[in-house]
Protein backbone atom coordinates (compact mmCIF):
# COMPACT_ATOMS: atom_id res chain seq x y z
CA UNK A 1 0.00 0.00 0.00
CA UNK A 2 2.78 2.41 1.03
CA UNK A 3 4.80 1.43 -2.01
CA UNK A 4 1.84 2.16 -4.25
CA UNK A 5 1.42 5.60 -2.70
CA UNK A 6 5.11 6.41 -3.24
CA UNK A 7 4.88 5.19 -6.83
CA UNK A 8 1.83 7.43 -7.41
CA UNK A 9 3.70 10.37 -5.87
CA UNK A 10 6.72 9.79 -8.09
CA UNK A 11 4.42 9.51 -11.09
CA UNK A 12 2.71 12.84 -10.33
CA UNK A 13 6.08 14.52 -9.83
CA UNK A 14 7.24 13.19 -13.17
CA UNK A 15 4.15 14.50 -14.98
CA UNK A 16 4.57 17.87 -13.24
CA UNK A 17 8.17 18.06 -14.43
CA UNK A 18 7.10 17.11 -17.94
CA UNK A 19 4.54 19.96 -18.06
CA UNK A 20 7.16 22.36 -16.67
CA UNK A 21 9.55 21.37 -19.46
CA UNK A 22 6.77 21.70 -22.01
CA UNK A 23 5.93 25.22 -20.86
CA UNK A 24 9.60 26.28 -20.83
CA UNK A 25 9.95 25.16 -24.41
CA UNK A 26 7.03 27.36 -25.45
CA UNK A 27 8.97 30.54 -24.77
CA UNK A 28 9.16 33.64 -26.87
CA UNK A 29 12.60 35.28 -27.13
CA UNK A 30 12.70 38.96 -26.09
CA UNK A 31 16.42 39.38 -26.36
CA UNK A 32 18.97 36.92 -27.75
CA UNK A 33 22.60 37.11 -28.83
CA UNK A 34 22.73 38.85 -32.26
CA UNK A 35 23.39 36.65 -35.33
CA UNK A 36 26.13 38.96 -36.56
CA UNK A 37 28.35 38.00 -33.61
CA UNK A 38 30.30 34.75 -33.84
CA UNK A 39 30.33 32.24 -30.97
CA UNK A 40 33.89 33.23 -30.03
CA UNK A 41 33.98 34.53 -26.45
CA UNK A 42 35.02 38.21 -26.25
CA UNK A 43 38.70 38.57 -25.37
CA UNK A 44 38.30 41.97 -23.73
CA UNK A 45 38.92 42.64 -20.01
CA UNK A 46 35.90 42.28 -17.66
CA UNK A 47 33.59 45.29 -17.88
CA UNK A 48 35.22 46.78 -21.00
CA UNK A 49 32.64 48.61 -23.10
CA UNK A 50 34.24 47.34 -26.34
CA UNK A 51 31.93 44.34 -25.85
CA UNK A 52 28.82 46.56 -25.68
CA UNK A 53 29.92 48.44 -28.81
CA UNK A 54 30.45 45.14 -30.68
CA UNK A 55 27.01 43.95 -29.63
CA UNK A 56 25.32 47.19 -30.74
CA UNK A 57 26.95 47.06 -34.18
CA UNK A 58 25.93 43.38 -34.56
CA UNK A 59 22.34 44.20 -33.55
CA UNK A 60 22.22 47.03 -36.11
CA UNK A 61 23.61 44.75 -38.88
CA UNK A 62 20.89 42.22 -37.99
CA UNK A 63 18.11 44.80 -37.96
CA UNK A 64 19.10 46.37 -41.27
CA UNK A 65 19.62 42.90 -42.81
CA UNK A 66 23.03 43.80 -44.26
CA UNK A 67 25.23 41.17 -42.58
CA UNK A 68 25.84 39.28 -45.84
CA UNK A 69 27.22 42.30 -47.69
CA UNK A 70 29.15 43.95 -44.87
CA UNK A 71 32.94 44.20 -44.69
CA UNK A 72 34.45 45.09 -41.32
CA UNK A 73 37.85 46.76 -41.18
CA UNK A 74 39.71 45.75 -38.04
CA UNK A 75 42.51 48.10 -37.01
CA UNK A 76 45.33 47.99 -34.49
CA UNK A 77 44.72 48.13 -30.75
CA UNK A 78 42.23 46.21 -28.62
CA UNK A 79 39.89 46.69 -31.60
CA UNK A 80 42.06 44.30 -33.65
CA UNK A 81 39.98 41.25 -32.71
CA UNK A 82 36.92 42.63 -34.53
CA UNK A 83 37.48 40.11 -37.33
CA UNK A 84 37.06 37.25 -34.86
CA UNK A 85 33.86 38.58 -33.30
CA UNK A 86 31.84 39.91 -36.26
CA UNK A 87 30.32 37.21 -38.44
CA UNK A 88 31.02 39.28 -41.57
CA UNK A 89 33.87 39.56 -44.05
CA UNK A 90 36.79 41.44 -42.56
CA UNK A 91 40.12 42.98 -43.48
CA UNK A 92 42.88 43.77 -41.02
CA UNK A 93 44.38 47.18 -41.80
CA UNK A 94 47.78 48.56 -40.80
CA UNK A 95 47.92 50.90 -37.79
CA UNK A 96 45.65 53.89 -38.42
CA UNK A 97 45.02 53.00 -42.07
CA UNK A 98 41.47 51.68 -41.60
CA UNK A 99 39.81 54.55 -43.55
CA UNK A 100 42.29 54.14 -46.44
CA UNK A 101 41.54 50.39 -46.74
CA UNK A 102 37.80 51.09 -46.40
CA UNK A 103 38.05 53.66 -49.21
CA UNK A 104 39.59 51.04 -51.51
CA UNK A 105 36.96 48.40 -50.75
CA UNK A 106 34.02 50.80 -51.02
CA UNK A 107 35.24 52.21 -54.35
CA UNK A 108 35.80 48.74 -55.84
CA UNK A 109 32.55 47.27 -54.53
CA UNK A 110 30.07 50.14 -54.02
CA UNK A 111 27.28 47.72 -53.02
CA UNK A 112 29.09 46.50 -49.91
CA UNK A 113 28.55 48.11 -46.54
CA UNK A 114 31.97 49.00 -45.16
CA UNK A 115 32.74 50.05 -41.62
CA UNK A 116 35.96 50.51 -39.68
CA UNK A 117 36.20 49.85 -35.96
CA UNK A 118 38.95 52.03 -34.51
CA UNK A 119 40.22 53.01 -31.10
CA UNK A 120 41.53 56.44 -30.14
CA UNK A 121 45.18 55.39 -30.34
CA UNK A 122 44.55 54.24 -33.88
CA UNK A 123 42.21 56.93 -35.21
CA UNK A 124 43.30 60.03 -33.27
CA UNK A 125 47.08 59.42 -33.19
CA UNK A 126 48.68 57.61 -36.13
CA UNK A 127 45.53 57.53 -38.27
CA UNK A 128 44.33 61.14 -37.93
CA UNK A 129 45.36 62.05 -41.49
CA UNK A 130 43.55 59.05 -42.99
CA UNK A 131 40.24 59.79 -41.28
CA UNK A 132 40.42 63.52 -42.04
CA UNK A 133 41.06 62.95 -45.74
CA UNK A 134 38.43 60.23 -46.00
CA UNK A 135 35.94 62.73 -44.53
CA UNK A 136 37.15 65.49 -46.85
CA UNK A 137 36.66 63.19 -49.86
CA UNK A 138 33.15 62.39 -48.56
CA UNK A 139 33.89 58.66 -48.77
CA UNK A 140 30.71 56.69 -48.26
CA UNK A 141 31.57 54.41 -45.33
CA UNK A 142 31.07 54.32 -41.57
CA UNK A 143 33.65 54.71 -38.82
CA UNK A 144 32.96 53.50 -35.28
CA UNK A 145 35.42 55.38 -33.07
CA UNK A 146 35.99 54.01 -29.56
CA UNK A 147 37.45 56.76 -27.35
CA UNK A 148 38.74 55.48 -24.00
CA UNK A 149 41.51 58.07 -23.48
CA UNK A 150 44.41 55.57 -23.31
CA UNK A 151 46.32 53.10 -25.48
CA UNK A 152 44.67 50.01 -23.99
CA UNK A 153 46.44 47.12 -25.73
CA UNK A 154 49.99 48.39 -25.18
CA UNK A 155 49.47 48.81 -21.43
CA UNK A 156 47.84 52.17 -20.94
CA UNK A 157 50.12 54.86 -22.37
CA UNK A 158 48.96 58.44 -22.97
CA UNK A 159 46.81 58.87 -26.09
CA UNK A 160 45.96 62.16 -27.88
CA UNK A 161 42.56 61.95 -26.18
CA UNK A 162 43.94 61.56 -22.63
CA UNK A 163 42.42 64.19 -20.33
CA UNK A 164 44.44 66.96 -18.66
CA UNK A 165 45.88 65.66 -15.40
CA UNK A 166 44.97 62.03 -16.19
CA UNK A 167 47.53 59.52 -14.94
CA UNK A 168 48.74 56.94 -17.47
CA UNK A 169 51.88 54.79 -17.70
CA UNK A 170 53.71 57.52 -19.64
CA UNK A 171 52.27 60.43 -17.62
CA UNK A 172 52.67 59.13 -14.04
CA UNK A 173 52.12 62.62 -12.57
CA UNK A 174 49.16 63.35 -14.82
CA UNK A 175 49.07 64.83 -18.34
CA UNK A 176 50.55 68.34 -18.42
CA UNK A 177 50.67 70.99 -21.14
CA UNK A 178 54.50 71.01 -21.14
CA UNK A 179 54.79 67.28 -21.64
CA UNK A 180 51.71 66.14 -23.55
CA UNK A 181 49.82 69.21 -24.71
CA UNK A 182 46.04 69.35 -24.89
CA UNK A 183 43.50 66.58 -25.55
CA UNK A 184 42.18 66.25 -29.10
CA UNK A 185 38.42 66.36 -29.79
CA UNK A 186 38.07 64.44 -33.04
CA UNK A 187 34.34 65.08 -33.55
CA UNK A 188 34.78 68.84 -33.23
CA UNK A 189 37.55 68.71 -35.84
CA UNK A 190 35.49 66.64 -38.28
CA UNK A 191 32.35 68.72 -37.81
CA UNK A 192 33.84 71.49 -39.97
CA UNK A 193 34.37 69.23 -43.00
CA UNK A 194 31.50 69.44 -45.52
CA UNK A 195 31.93 65.80 -46.65
CA UNK A 196 30.70 64.51 -43.29
CA UNK A 197 27.08 63.33 -43.45
CA UNK A 198 26.58 61.93 -39.97
CA UNK A 199 28.60 62.69 -36.85
CA UNK A 200 27.57 61.95 -33.29
CA UNK A 201 29.24 61.36 -29.94
CA UNK A 202 27.60 58.86 -27.60
CA UNK A 203 28.53 56.76 -24.61
CA UNK A 204 27.51 53.46 -23.02
CA UNK A 205 27.42 54.15 -19.30
CA UNK A 206 23.79 53.27 -18.58
CA UNK A 207 20.88 51.51 -20.36
CA UNK A 208 19.60 54.93 -21.52
CA UNK A 209 22.89 55.86 -23.17
CA UNK A 210 23.31 52.35 -24.63
CA UNK A 211 19.92 52.74 -26.36
CA UNK A 212 20.97 56.19 -27.65
CA UNK A 213 24.30 54.79 -28.86
CA UNK A 214 22.53 52.02 -30.76
CA UNK A 215 20.25 54.59 -32.40
CA UNK A 216 23.27 56.62 -33.53
CA UNK A 217 25.11 53.54 -34.88
CA UNK A 218 21.98 52.60 -36.82
CA UNK A 219 21.68 56.10 -38.25
CA UNK A 220 25.33 56.04 -39.31
CA UNK A 221 24.81 52.79 -41.24
CA UNK A 222 21.56 54.16 -42.71
CA UNK A 223 23.49 57.24 -43.90
CA UNK A 224 25.89 54.95 -45.72
CA UNK A 225 23.09 52.86 -47.24
CA UNK A 226 21.46 56.05 -48.53
CA UNK A 227 24.81 57.10 -50.03
CA UNK A 228 24.91 60.45 -48.24
CA UNK A 229 28.63 60.43 -47.40
CA UNK A 230 31.05 59.91 -44.55
CA UNK A 231 29.58 58.87 -41.19
CA UNK A 232 31.34 58.55 -37.84
CA UNK A 233 30.08 57.67 -34.38
CA UNK A 234 32.38 58.35 -31.45
CA UNK A 235 31.60 56.19 -28.43
CA UNK A 236 33.16 57.39 -25.17
CA UNK A 237 34.26 54.10 -23.61
CA UNK A 238 35.86 52.78 -20.47
CA UNK A 239 39.18 51.02 -19.90
CA UNK A 240 38.82 49.66 -16.35
CA UNK A 241 42.20 47.89 -16.50
CA UNK A 242 44.38 50.90 -17.41
CA UNK A 243 42.33 53.45 -15.52
CA UNK A 244 42.88 51.12 -12.53
CA UNK A 245 39.18 51.17 -11.64
CA UNK A 246 36.41 48.65 -11.18
CA UNK A 247 34.01 48.40 -14.17
CA UNK A 248 31.27 50.38 -12.43
CA UNK A 249 33.66 53.07 -11.11
CA UNK A 250 34.98 53.47 -14.67
CA UNK A 251 31.46 54.12 -15.99
CA UNK A 252 30.86 56.71 -13.23
CA UNK A 253 34.20 58.37 -14.07
CA UNK A 254 33.10 58.71 -17.70
CA UNK A 255 29.86 60.42 -16.66
CA UNK A 256 31.48 62.72 -14.07
CA UNK A 257 34.83 63.60 -15.67
CA UNK A 258 35.19 62.47 -19.26
CA UNK A 259 31.91 63.83 -20.62
CA UNK A 260 33.01 67.36 -19.61
CA UNK A 261 35.83 67.17 -22.14
CA UNK A 262 33.81 65.10 -24.63
CA UNK A 263 30.18 66.29 -24.40
CA UNK A 264 27.47 64.11 -25.99
CA UNK A 265 26.16 65.79 -29.11
CA UNK A 266 24.87 65.26 -32.62
CA UNK A 267 27.27 67.33 -34.71
CA UNK A 268 26.05 66.61 -38.24
CA UNK A 269 22.92 64.74 -39.31
CA UNK A 270 22.12 64.98 -43.03
CA UNK A 271 19.82 61.94 -42.68
CA UNK A 272 17.42 63.89 -40.47
CA UNK A 273 17.83 67.03 -42.58
CA UNK A 274 16.71 65.00 -45.62
CA UNK A 275 19.58 66.13 -47.84
CA UNK B 1 6.64 35.62 -16.61
CA UNK B 2 10.17 36.22 -17.86
CA UNK B 3 13.16 33.95 -17.90
CA UNK B 4 16.76 35.21 -17.99
CA UNK B 5 19.45 32.82 -19.17
CA UNK B 6 23.05 33.79 -18.32
CA UNK B 7 25.82 31.84 -20.03
CA UNK B 8 27.88 30.90 -16.97
CA UNK B 9 31.02 30.12 -18.96
CA UNK B 10 31.11 33.40 -20.93
CA UNK B 11 30.43 35.73 -17.96
CA UNK B 12 33.48 37.65 -16.67
CA UNK B 13 31.93 38.92 -13.44
CA UNK B 14 32.04 42.65 -14.30
CA UNK B 15 28.84 43.12 -12.27
CA UNK B 16 27.17 45.63 -14.61
CA UNK B 17 23.98 43.52 -14.95
CA UNK B 18 23.75 43.24 -11.15
CA UNK B 19 24.17 47.01 -10.75
CA UNK B 20 21.70 48.05 -13.44
CA UNK B 21 18.92 45.54 -12.59
CA UNK B 22 16.08 47.63 -11.11
CA UNK B 23 14.61 44.58 -9.33
CA UNK B 24 17.87 43.07 -8.02
CA UNK B 25 17.15 39.63 -9.45
CA UNK B 26 20.80 38.90 -10.30
CA UNK B 27 23.66 38.10 -7.92
CA UNK B 28 27.24 36.80 -8.09
CA UNK B 29 27.68 33.05 -8.12
CA UNK B 30 30.08 32.07 -5.28
CA UNK B 31 31.39 29.20 -7.40
CA UNK B 32 33.98 29.83 -10.11
CA UNK B 33 33.35 29.11 -13.78
CA UNK B 34 35.88 27.44 -16.10
CA UNK B 35 37.66 30.74 -16.78
CA UNK B 36 37.96 31.45 -13.04
CA UNK B 37 35.29 34.15 -12.72
CA UNK B 38 32.39 34.39 -10.28
CA UNK B 39 29.67 34.48 -12.93
CA UNK B 40 26.35 36.30 -12.46
CA UNK B 41 23.33 34.13 -11.70
CA UNK B 42 19.61 34.59 -11.10
CA UNK B 43 18.32 34.80 -7.52
CA UNK B 44 14.64 35.55 -7.87
CA UNK B 45 13.39 34.75 -11.35
CA UNK B 46 9.76 35.57 -10.44
CA UNK B 47 10.57 39.26 -9.76
CA UNK B 48 11.98 39.82 -13.27
CA UNK B 49 9.95 42.29 -15.33
CA UNK B 50 11.80 41.59 -18.59
CA UNK B 51 13.04 45.20 -18.92
CA UNK B 52 16.25 43.99 -20.55
CA UNK B 53 18.62 46.38 -18.72
CA UNK B 54 20.96 43.48 -17.86
CA UNK B 55 21.21 42.35 -21.49
CA UNK B 56 21.71 45.98 -22.63
CA UNK B 57 24.67 46.47 -20.29
CA UNK B 58 26.28 43.03 -20.74
CA UNK B 59 29.63 43.46 -22.56
CA UNK B 60 29.86 39.73 -23.26
CA UNK B 61 26.39 39.46 -24.89
CA UNK B 62 25.84 36.37 -22.73
CA UNK B 63 22.38 37.25 -21.32
CA UNK B 64 19.24 36.11 -23.13
CA UNK B 65 15.67 36.96 -22.08
CA UNK B 66 12.53 34.98 -22.87
CA UNK B 67 8.85 35.47 -22.16
CA UNK B 68 7.51 32.20 -20.76
CA UNK B 69 3.81 31.37 -20.92
CA UNK B 70 2.86 29.64 -17.69
CA UNK B 71 -0.41 27.69 -17.67
CA UNK B 72 -2.31 27.60 -14.39
CA UNK B 73 -2.44 24.06 -12.93
CA UNK B 74 -5.83 22.42 -13.59
CA UNK B 75 -6.49 21.33 -9.99
CA UNK B 76 -5.20 24.46 -8.23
Amino acid sequence: MKKQRIAAGVQSLLTEEATCLATTEAREPIYTRPDSLTDTPMRFCPGCTHGIAHRLIAEVLDELGIKQRTVAIATVGCSVFAYEFFDTDAVQAAHGRGPAVATGIKRCEPDTIVFTYQGDGDLAAIGLAEVMHAAARAENFTVIFINNAVFGMTQGQMAPTTLMGQKTTTTPRGRSIEQGGFPLNVCELLAQIPGVAYLERGTMTSPKYVRQAKRSVKKAFQTQMDGLGFSLVELVSSCPTWWHMKPLEALKWIEEVMLEQYPLKVFVDKLEAGE
Amino acid sequence: MFKIVIDQQRCKSCGLCIEFCPKSVIETNPELNEAGFHAARIVSQDDCTGCGSCALMCPEACIEIYRVEVEAPANA
